[in-house]
């Protein structure tokens, strides 16, 4: 069968693939083993058969950048998987990464013909994923460089796609990391089983193959301040330092010992390796571990502690499914992978054994009332309606807030009162004209699509400035 | 990168390391510390800067070997190189400008102390020293302190050296001698924890300087969360050092537990 030959009815009768993935039981036993193994290439062509070539094609309308969707699936469908990446790499730095981690169900495949006719909508993502990871494109050049200078503060997905896009333009970039490894959330936040550090590694050599300069250990604000950035002949700088910092509930019991944030939890296990052999940073390995939160990092969180041995886990959230955020594979990942649902609970009070240690939660019941500001219903307590249930170690993953370093750290830097930095929402400058900012450290807590499109963005504008003031 | 050019052993368990860290050395102000990892399979370990040398581009980090990753760090040698030194971290010491001022050390937190000694010496306060240890050979870096103090009481708590007794005897003969503006204690965290309560009773402001776990150090992690004044504070970011009168200790001792 040759697929460009299908008439829209024939397209349309072809089932969405379904995504080959590890048998869980067996998957559970590594930290490492990635889940979604890829389409096949019959698979790939097949699915991307589907897409209808739509004249008017919804789904970029629901791609925060607006990438060239239906150009790069009719690409897969006639078998150039090159030019299929060259049409993502058109508007994503990153499409590996994007591929496996955006909440497609949420942007560009709800918006997919397919769900009106009440049709499953063309596995985009998958497609994405697929591309990114068969196509391949000549070396790019290494551009002639401009001699200016620009620094980027976090090498995150904002950092690593605004590092890219201005290295491409001949800028001299050098990305300071605070921590020892770069990537950021990447690779300390989305474990290897959902996103495998080789992937993000690819991206890394690519941009030191442009001439990108990494400095780790470096914390803008702190090592390196602003001034000193100056003095060093930085003409431009992009702050993507991130949303660092966690939240917690400021509940009876929280600061016992074995309760923590995820972003501990998950720095410990896929930054610090804990629970490797040879490695030194400890981490707690009990039977009974319970997750608080219904987002991505709570999925990642509840997922990674079953490969650490834990027998029974437990997310607790205090709305019901329909309303947790996380994407939808990753909640029937968690499930497949024997991960318990306390959906309508929110924990009151943790309570301690006698060294200090929680030993159960407290959990309210709750149930579901009027929808609140963000059109989701709004939980409220059942009055007299709390369980207690045993409880080893407690995974606290209620957000995140700005790291605040740099805003502190930097004199006559604009803050919101959420202590994001204040960006013109175009072009991303910030209250100082040379200082740029993008990803969560000015929208709070988002996705890597975002926070990449915002370093692209930031790039093509800074570049704007740069040369009319050469000029 | 990170060379250790200088190591001096203070006794059994404690070393002082001189580190080549550039950019530490030319922003580190008193009070701020660093995270050090050994190795690439290394921990990453909070270690107070002691001092600083900017022109030979080296910090010096005093280090008590108690776990597994601080003995690793105190067998290395002069020639070997850390893998990772990140700083300076925390906020900087509030330096007053005059008045009088006990600085209270215990065992190692002597180390973090001196900077913050000379500091307000500088800024010209009348500083008295009070360093406390076990016994005599753990009392460290007497010499730099008293070159920056009016006043240095040792007490060891087998009377081999200085005045028998706690930390908490020395300083309470000073509070019920004279006016005291200011005590800044670094220490363990109990002794801390007896140091503030003694001057609760005296009424006299108390800063102490909190060494809690942390991962990355950068308020990323919250492993270093402590309840001050009711409210969870961050050691890494909002720290080290807290109005120690508002500092839930014995949470953060449990906490030091684990």
């Amino acid at each position: 069968m040759n697929p460009t030959n299908l008439t829209p009815k024939e397209r349309t009768a072809i089932p969405r693939v379904e995504m080959p993935e590890l048998d869980a039981e067996f998957r559970v036993s590594s930290l490492t083993l990635e889940v979604n193994q890829g389409l096949s290439r019959e698979q790939a062509v097949m699915e991307a058969s589907r897409c209808l070539n739509c004249p008017n094609p919804q789904c970029v309308t629901g791609c925060p950048v607006s990438i060239n969707i239906p150009g790069f699936i009719k690409q897969i469908e006639q078998q150039n998987f090159n030019e299929a990446l060259s049409v993502l790499r058109r508007t994503s730095a990153l499409p590996a990464v994007c591929g496996r981690v955006c909440p497609q169900e949420k942007q560009c495949e709800s918006k997919c013909i397919y769900n009106r006719m009440s049709k499953q909508p063309v596995a985009i993502g998958y497609l994405e994923r697929f591309a990114a990871d068969n196509g391949s494109l000549p070396q790019t050049e290494r551009p002639q460089s401009n001699g200016v200078k620009i620094a980027v503060a976090g090498s995150g997905p904002a950092g690593l796609s605004f590092a890219g896009a201005m290295a491409a333009l001949g800028y001299e970039v050098t990305v300071f990391e605070a921590l020892h490894a770069v990537g950021g959330v990447l690779i300390y936040g989305i474990p290897e089983f959902r996103l495998p550090n080789s992937v993000v590694e690819k991206e890394i050599v690519a941009l030191k193959a442009m001439g990108v300069v990494f400095e780790t250990d470096t914390i803008v604000g702190k090592t390196l301040s602003y001034d000193q950035l100056l003095e060093m002949g930085f003409r431009g700088i992009f702050v993507a330092s991130g949303a660092g910092l966690p939240r917690f509930m400021n509940i009876p019991g929280e600061n016992l010992v074995n309760i923590m944030s995820s972003n501990e939890y998950l720095t410990r296990i896929n930054l610090m390796h804990a629970g490797t052999p040879g490695y030194a940073t400890p981490v707690p390995q009990p039977e009974t571990v319970a997750v608080i939160g219904g987002g991505n990092t709570a999925m990642d969180s509840c997922r990674t502690a079953r490969r650490m041995g834990a027998k029974r886990v437990m997310v607790i959230y205090r709305r019901s499914e329909a309303e947790m955020p996380a994407r939808v594979e990753e909640v029937k990942h968690a499930r497949q992978e024997g991960v318990e649902f306390l959906t309508l609970h929110n924990p009151v009070e943790y309570l301690a054994d006698e060294r200090g240690r929680v030993r159960a939660m407290r959990l309210q019941r709750m149930e579901l009332g009027e929808p609140d500001a963000d059109g989701r219903r709004s939980p409220r307590p059942v009055q007299g309606d709390i369980v207690e249930i045993p409880v080893d170690l407690v995974i606290v993953s209620v957000g995140v807030s700005p790291n605040p370093i740099i805003p502190a750290a930097i004199s006559g830097l604009e803050v919101t009162s959420r202590g994001t930095i204040a960006t013109d929402s175009e072009t991303l400058q910030s209250s100082i004209p040379m200082l740029y900012a993008g990803g969560d450290i000015v929208r709070g807590g988002a996705t890597v699509i975002l926070a990449m499109g915002d370093g692209r963005r930031a790039a093509a504008a800074m570049h704007n400035n740069l040369q009319s003031n050469l000029k | 990168m990170y060379q250790i050019v200088d190591k001096q052993q203070f006794s059994a368990n404690v070393v002082k390391f001189e580190v080549i860290a550039p950019r530490i050395a030319a922003s580190r102000r008193a009070g701020h510390f660093v995270i050090v990892i050994d190795n690439e399979k290394g921990e990453r370990i909070p270690l107070t800067i002691a001092d600083a040398n900017p022109e030979r581009g080296t910090i010096t980090l005093v280090v008590q070997a108690i776990g597994y990753s601080t003995r690793a760090i105190c067998a290395m040698e002069p020639g070997q190189s850390f893998a990772d030194v990140v700083g300076p971290l925390g906020r900087a010491t509030q330096i007053r400008n005059g008045g009088t001022v006990v600085c209270c050390g215990g065992g190692v937190g002597v180390a973090p102390l001196l900077p913050i000694i000379r500091a307000m010496k500088q800024a010209g306060c009348r500083v008295i020293s009070i360093l406390a240890a076990r016994t005599r050979e753990l009392i460290i870096l007497e010499e730099q302190v008293r070159k920056s103090s009016d006043e240095v009481i040792i007490m060891t708590d087998d009377g081999s050296y200085g005045t028998k007794g706690l930390v908490t005897n020395g300083l309470e003969a000073v509070l019920q001698r004279e006016h005291v503006d200011e005590v800044v204690t670094i220490g363990p965290a109990v002794m801390m924890k007896f140091v503030s309560l003694l001057t609760k009773k005296y009424d006299v402001p108390t800063v102490a300087s909190l060494n809690t776990i942390m991962v990355d150090g950068t308020g990323m992690c919250g492993a270093c969360r402590v309840s001050v004044d009711g409210r969870n504070r961050f050691v890494c970011i909002d720290g080290p050092e807290f109005d120690a009168h508002k500092v839930d200790f014995d949470e953060m001792i449990n906490r030091l537990r684990q």
